[in-house]
């Protein structure tokens, strides 16, 4: 554990830091207008610590999608770590077993894309550095939670200042983060059209497995492309 | 405590555990396998694609007037001038206000 490799983390860390502090703070604010207390959305963040997740959480929880339905979806929007700790593993290695457990729990978009970009220009990983640039995130993240979480709560028709428009555009622009990837359109397009039937016809909330499901069996099926992947560290959540 | 405000303690404690699990996952695998066949693999691609996707459809076509062409508009200008996500809220959230000043 070194000082000076701690402190260059959290410099790293602290612009995604302000760029990340507007997220938790909507997050409190639209987790208490889906009802939950105060305690539970900062509670949500210390633990889940994944933002986009966390908005699609609280909205199926609003609606009353079943709790296995609301954890699958949690599970599918975060799926995309999988890649990274794949990905970082050969930087990682040397962490102990303690280290590696934190580093994993740390390890959102912009932490994968730092430490692949790092690794990539041969700069040496250490475990100060990474708690560094990990910690001055994750912190402000639940602090940025509770003040949107007081403020949500003094709020008192959530329509009456616009916040219902958030959640819909906050997640188109997550979409259109992932317009690099294979076949993104047709995917986009086929996910569209089968959740917008499945509200439909079958209801909320099976719109969301029946749309999520019909544009991966889409891509699954599709001939296989000559195009090489995009990158994932391109992508970001906030 | 009461037992509803319990099972969201369980269902944010199971969400974690999954969040959790996806970032250790890769490591895991990687270190037992040696590829993923390329269908498991476009597949796991399209998945966050897929799953948002669901959640801004509906909310075009059935979020009500005004919140379709605040959509529309934050698409619109977002992506031509390839701005942030954050900007893209603000556009949003302005567009929608404009409206509901307007129809008041």
């Amino acid at each position: 554990m070194t000082k000076d490799d701690f402190w260059e983390g959290v410099r790293g860390g602290f612009p995604i830091m302000l760029a990340a502090s507007p997220f938790g703070a909507l997050f409190g604010a639209l987790a208490v207008d889906n009802g939950f207390t105060i305690a539970d959305a900062v509670f949500m963040s210390a633990t889940v610590y994944a933002g986009a997740s966390q908005m699609v959480g609280i909205e199926l929880f609003g609606n009353n999608v079943q709790p296995w339905l609301v954890v699958l979806s949690v599970f599918a929007v975060n799926f995309r770590h999988v890649l990274y700790s794949a990905s970082i593993a050969k930087y990682v290695r040397h962490f102990t077993f303690g280290q590696k457990f934190l580093a994993f729990f740390l390890l959102v978009d912009p932490q994968y894309a730092e430490t692949e970009k790092r690794g990539e220009r041969g700069l040496p990983i250490s475990f100060s550095w990474y708690l560094g640039f990990g910690l001055i995130i994750y912190i402000p993240w639940i602090i940025n939670t509770l003040i949107g979480a007081i403020f949500g709560q003094m709020i008192g028709d959530p329509k009456a200042i616009g916040l219902d428009v958030l959640l819909p555009v906050y997640f188109m622009g997550l979409v259109m983060g992932f317009r690099k990837r294979d076949r993104f359109l047709p995917i986009v397009a086929v996910s569209g059209l089968a959740s917008v039937a499945g509200m439909h016809f079958v209801g909320s909330p099976w719109h969301v497995s029946i749309g999520a499901l019909a544009g991966i069996v889409l891509a699954a099926c599709l001939p296989p492309s000559n195009q090489a992947p995009a990158p994932a560290a391109v992508e970001k959540e906030a | 405590m009461d037992p509803q405000h319990l099972n969201l303690i369980y269902l944010i404690i199971a969400a974690a555990v999954a969040t959790f699990l996806t970032r250790v996952g890769g490591y895991i695998l990687i270190t037992q396998m040696k590829e993923i066949p390329p269908r498991l693999e476009a597949a796991l691609n399209a998945v966050p694609a897929a799953v948002l996707t669901t959640l801004v459809a509906p909310a075009f076509v059935y979020g009500g007037l005004d919140v379709t062409i605040a959509m529309f508009v934050a698409f619109a200008i977002a992506l031509g001038l390839n701005l942030s996500t954050l900007r893209m809220l603000v556009i949003g959230w302005v567009v929608v206000m404009v409206i509901r000043h307007l129809a008041m």
